[in-house]
């Protein structure tokens, strides 16, 4: 019974934070929108050059072969960062996926760096950055479908996070079937919970970074005289939202914990980390923007960023109803005790 | 990471459940606040938690426990709290001055005090806040006035929980007169019956007389009672109330079995408002988010860490937690909420009591300050 992360997680999470505080600072993503962009190359060439992209692909297949509890920190980091490429989607779903179905060139092509690979699932519609992406993975109800991005029909839609480009994408005649059946539901099933687990990390990430931004804010803003920090109506906005955070962290550490697509316990895990990390988040964006008063609605405050994001996330890979479905279904089944707190579908790191 | 118990972890949470089945009383015990019958049919459960060895479980052998560690606690407490057992009557013993005795007290008082505190022998109560000093704790105006090789205590404490009933108590005391707030002060043990104490029960909300006020007019006590030197009661104190606000007091097992019963009484509710379900799913997750949170502590300090602010954090958690999930029991109970018997009497008495939640061991609005102040870096009001 262990929660601490290995020295390796820790090194590994400390270098991709290091990294992205030093290539994905907010002046370097304001610069990228102004040019009406949201993929920095030389970004992602550093991303690749750690094997980022492999994280979670076994080493047999070229990847890291990482557990995904060592993937929780990065992909929060990511979040934390507002990182606008589509590492926490390529590295914490679509690979593993390809990997699991055997897909081996594709994925050569990805873990080199030549190539990025988008995805759509039932539960997360729009495809991330699929116009630069080589090709898409097409998670459907029966199978599971792999289609170079020229023979797709893609048709943008306007993102309501500038960083999220997402894109419809029309059904293709003669895509390569990766999987069918109940090969491509078990496929299908894990990608669904890292979906969840990811979204769930990033936003988590992002609620801690607007906790943080707000309470530098509150210490340089003057009003009365005083920072208005020192005001106990303020101090308790940020108090409230660090304790949603604080509680949704071990959530989801236990959620990343499980080996994704287990089965319903785990499923149901992922859903209450997705649940906590999401409504901790979003309560952690609005009081942040509450307590900047009128910067807070304003442009050039980073929160909007992140509540937009937040909001997007929350989402997919599950709504909030599907979530507290999924928690329901399992709780009634089996409720709260000692033989349900670490499902023993399999709690391997 | 790796969230498995171990076997050996297995074989005492078997063990624990053997005991406990075995152990506890069929059918509940009277409240130990409302009758010094109840208070004492809950001292005889103490002792034979004891003569089990099961009063404190990660106290060292000498002093009556086991020596275990944190994770093997909660170990013992869900299967304490899934057993139906009593309430613990020595809990301001047992959780709070025991862990600052063992931080901070000579080998001595360890000896003298921890023994008889783990037989329940010898029940605790906590006399730190006073009419003018409750969340300002620091106001504190009862003196300990040394006298020869001991002190003379004197002053006016409420709030003081189990004090009606219990033997002894541990209270905060200006022992350098000149001295104001924080500074100055000291943590000094003194028995309930010695002459000069006065104690006046006070009715609480619930009807019970849960806590009392104690009068002490030149109570004699001998400086060994003192605990750490003098003018440290605060930082003692302090340290005392992480335990109190921390994994001890209110461990997450408690919670757990709360919300197991919860949604077993929705899912023997006919017609369960939809609302109500989802109030339930909620608090089912609350209560497993707080038991994880606090195996992650326990692992955490397991590995060298220590507790800090975040003690803060967690008491606004399971307070409020507390509080929604007894509520949404009351939903369910419907018309019949207002009956005083049954099991809807019991989750009546549960939701009075979790309102004291918010309250105790220091305000939700302190907390919130704390968090604030010392997590945040927030400058001080």
């Amino acid at each position: 019974m262990d929660f601490a992360l290995s020295e390796e997680a820790r090194l590994m999470a400390g270098a991709v934070a290091g990294l992205l505080a030093d290539s994905c600072t907010t002046a370097q993503l304001r610069a990228l929108l102004a040019r009406g962009d949201s993929f920095d190359r030389d970004r992602w060439g550093r991303l690749v050059a750690m094997g980022l992209p492999g994280a979670l692909v076994p080493e047999a297949a070229g990847g890291l072969g990482l557990p995904p509890a060592d993937f929780a920190p990065l992909a929060e980091a990511c979040g934390a960062a507002l990182l606008p490429e589509p590492l926490v989607e390529m590295a914490g779903i679509t690979l593993p996926l390809l990997a699991e179905a055997g897909e081996r060139v594709l994925l050569a092509r990805a873990l080199a760096g030549e190539a990025t690979v988008a995805l759509v699932h039932p539960r997360a519609p729009f495809a991330l950055h699929a116009a630069r992406a080589a090709a898409v993975v097409l998670v459907e109800p029966s199978r599971i479908r792999l289609a170079p991005t020229g023979a797709l029909r893609i048709t943008p839609r306007e993102s309501l996070d500038p960083f999220r480009p997402i894109a419809e994408v029309a059904a293709a005649e003669g895509a390569e079937t990766l999987a069918e059946g109940t090969a491509a539901a078990a496929l299908s099933a894990r990608a669904a919970d890292r979906g969840a687990l990811w979204s769930a990390a990033q936003m988590l990430g992002m609620g801690q970074r607007c906790i943080d931004l707000a309470a530098a804010f509150v210490q340089g803003r003057h009003q009365f005289g005083r920072p208005v920090g020192s005001f106990q109506a303020v101090k308790h906005h940020l108090a409230s939202a660090q304790v949603r955070v604080e509680l949704a962290r071990p959530v989801l550490a236990a959620a990343s914990a499980q080996s994704p697509g287990a089965g319903p316990a785990t499923a149901a895990r992922i859903a209450h980390a997705k649940l906590a990390c999401g409504t901790a988040a979003e309560a952690a964006a609005c009081a942040a923007i509450q307590v900047h008063g009128a910067m807070g609605y304003s442009w050039e405050v980073d929160l909007h960023f992140h509540l937009k994001r937040i909001l997007a996330l929350s989402a997919a890979w599950g709504t909030p109803a599907e979530l507290r479905a999924t928690v329901a279904t399992r709780i009634f089944a089996a409720p709260p005790g000692p033989e349900t707190l670490f499902p023993e579908e399999d709690a391997r790191g | 990471m790796d969230l498995r118990y171990t076997p050996a972890q297995r074989a005492f949470r078997a063990e624990v459940r053997a005991w406990m089945a075995a152990h506890v009383p069929a059918a509940p015990l009277p409240s130990f606040d409302a009758s010094r019958a109840g208070f004492e049919a809950h001292r005889a459960w103490e002792r034979t938690l004891h003569e089990g060895r099961w009063s404190m479980v990660t106290w060292p052998e000498a002093y009556g426990g086991r020596g275990l560690d944190l994770i093997r606690w909660l170990i013992f407490e869900e299967e304490y709290w899934a057993a139906g057992a009593p309430l613990r009557v020595n809990q301001n013993g047992i959780f709070l001055l025991g862990p600052t005795l063992m931080e901070f007290g000579t080998a001595e008082q360890k000896a003298r005090f921890l023994p008889p505190m783990a037989r329940g022998e010898e029940i605790w109560a906590q006399a730190w806040s006073e009419p003018q000093a409750g969340s300002d704790l620091a106001a504190v105006r009862a003196r300990a006035v040394r006298d020869g090789n001991g002190y003379r205590l004197s002053g006016h404490k409420i709030w003081s929980s189990r004090a009606a009933w219990a033997d002894w108590a541990f209270g905060l005391f200006r022992t350098d007169l000149a001295s104001e707030r924080h500074h100055g002060l000291s943590l000094i043990l003194f028995p309930l019956d010695a002459p000069g104490v006065t104690r006046r029960p006070i009715r609480q909300i619930d009807g019970e007389t849960g806590f009392a006020e104690l009068l002490l007019e030149d109570v004699a006590v001998p400086a060994s009672n003192r605990i750490g030197a003098e003018g440290e009661g605060w930082r003692i104190c302090m340290a005392t109330a992480g335990f109190e606000r921390g994994l001890m007091l209110r461990s997450p097992a408690r919670f757990q079995t709360a919300a197991r019963r919860l949604v077993e009484l929705c899912a023997r509710t006919p017609h369960a408002p939809a609302a109500t379900r989802e109030a339930v799913v909620q608090a089912a997750m609350d209560a497993e988010a707080y038991a994880l949170a606090i195996y992650a502590t326990a692992s955490r300090l397991a590995a060298g860490g220590r507790i800090g602010a975040e003690a803060s954090l967690t008491k606004i958690f399971w307070s409020e937690m507390d509080v929604a999930l007894h509520r949404t029991a009351l939903d369910l109970l419907g018309p019949c909420l207002e009956l005083r018997e049954g099991e809807g009497a019991a989750w009546l008495d549960g939701f009075l009591f979790s309102l004291a939640g918010p309250i105790y061991a220091g305000t939700n609005e302190i907390q919130r300050n704390i968090v604030a102040e010392r997590m945040l870096g927030l400058p001080r009001g």
